[in-house]
């Protein structure tokens, strides 16, 4: 009988990670910000570069940031549920613009609408490194004490929006 | 037969060929970027760092061996850290603060990563539990066969004494 029944357990065990590694997402990396204060940073607007936006001025509010860029493929794909979620108007929400060029940006922003309360200009990247971006279009949530709640890593959803931010933005309101 | 070993050899030319062509690409691409340092020892530790963190992008790459953007950027950012005289300890802290313990090819023992860190061990035990009984088991199944034998043979012997008898 354990002749029989060893190799079968040895194969559901297997069977069993296999799936679990299947449904594992390797790009969803951890993000260590979370739960701590989100990385400081003042940039200049992409709306008018004489004007700076840094994360102080947005202490006392729920903002999400969002990391984006006009090359990025999958931003495109997720710009109109930005644009659905900006209506809403439950968070600010602050564009980070990366490693792009603020005329290709605008063009941008003004054909497919603009979701964000304000863009800022990342060109070089620097803040994105701060803030741990390695794959555009990346989402973070953070709340009126100036701490990150939650990182979203690739394009947000409807579903998403649905089962992931709106309760959380809900809670963090009633907080 | 001569012909087909000629073929034969001469297929397994081009494919080396290819290997090695194709591994001196891989060596020139590296090669491009050029950086000066201060001293052979910084040299030495930039070079250690970027290929001991990973390139988030393309996951199973280093920095070193990656030629996506952010791995360009954060080679530059490495160089940069250790132009400011930034310790290689300073530099790690800075990369696993922003991108967390995945970035390291070489991660630290933590309640976290135990797993990882102690999986082999595990699979040796197992292994070696598993070689232990396979053993044993053929060693018993040798002593009943050859106590089987003697029993057999002695029968032999006897029935053979018999015929002779008769």
């Amino acid at each position: 009988m354990l002749k029989f029944l060893t190799p079968l357990l040895i194969f559901a065990v297997l069977a069993i990670f296999l799936a679990i590694g299947l449904n594992l997402n390797p790009r969803e990396i951890p993000s260590p910000f979370i739960d701590k204060p989100a990385p400081p940073f003042t940039l200049q607007t992409l709306e008018d570069p004489s004007r700076t936006l840094s994360t102080a001025d947005l202490n006392g509010q729920i903002w999400l940031l969002n990391v984006w860029a006009s090359w990025c493929v999958s931003c495109r794909a997720e710009h109109p549920v930005l644009n659905r979620l900006a209506e809403q108007k439950l968070a600010v929400i602050i564009g980070l613009n990366y490693k792009d060029e603020p005329e290709a940006a605008k063009n941008w922003l003004a054909r497919l609408g603009n979701p964000y309360d304000v863009s800022v200009l990342d060109m070089e990247g620097l803040t994105g490194i701060d803030w741990g971006v390695y794959g555009v279009p990346e989402t973070f949530v953070i709340d009126k004490q100036g701490v990150v709640r939650y990182k979203h890593t690739g394009p947000v959803t409807d579903k998403d929006i649905e089962t992931i931010f709106l309760p959380l933005l809900n809670a963090l309101q009633a907080e | 037969m001569h012909v087909t070993n000629h073929s034969i050899n001469a297929i397994m030319r081009i494919i080396f060929l290819a290997f090695f062509l194709l591994w001196g690409v891989q060596a020139i691409a590296a090669a491009v970027e050029v950086k000066n340092f201060d001293t052979p020892e910084q040299e030495r530790v930039y070079n250690s760092l970027i290929s001991e963190l990973r390139c988030l992008v393309c996951q199973n790459q280093t920095i070193a061996d990656s030629n996506a953007d952010l791995a360009k950027d954060l080679r530059a950012r490495v160089y940069k850290m250790l132009q400011q005289g930034k310790s290689r300890q300073e530099i790690v802290d800075f990369m696993t603060q922003r991108y967390g313990d995945f970035v390291l090819y070489n991660p630290p023992m933590k309640a976290k990563t135990s797993l990882l860190w102690l999986a082999p061990l595990l699979f040796l035990v197992i292994g070696l539990l598993v070689a232990w009984s396979v053993v044993r088991k053929k060693r018993l199944a040798t002593h009943s066969e050859s106590a089987h034998d003697s029993a057999q043979s002695e029968e032999i012997r006897r029935l053979l004494e018999q015929g002779d008898d008769r």
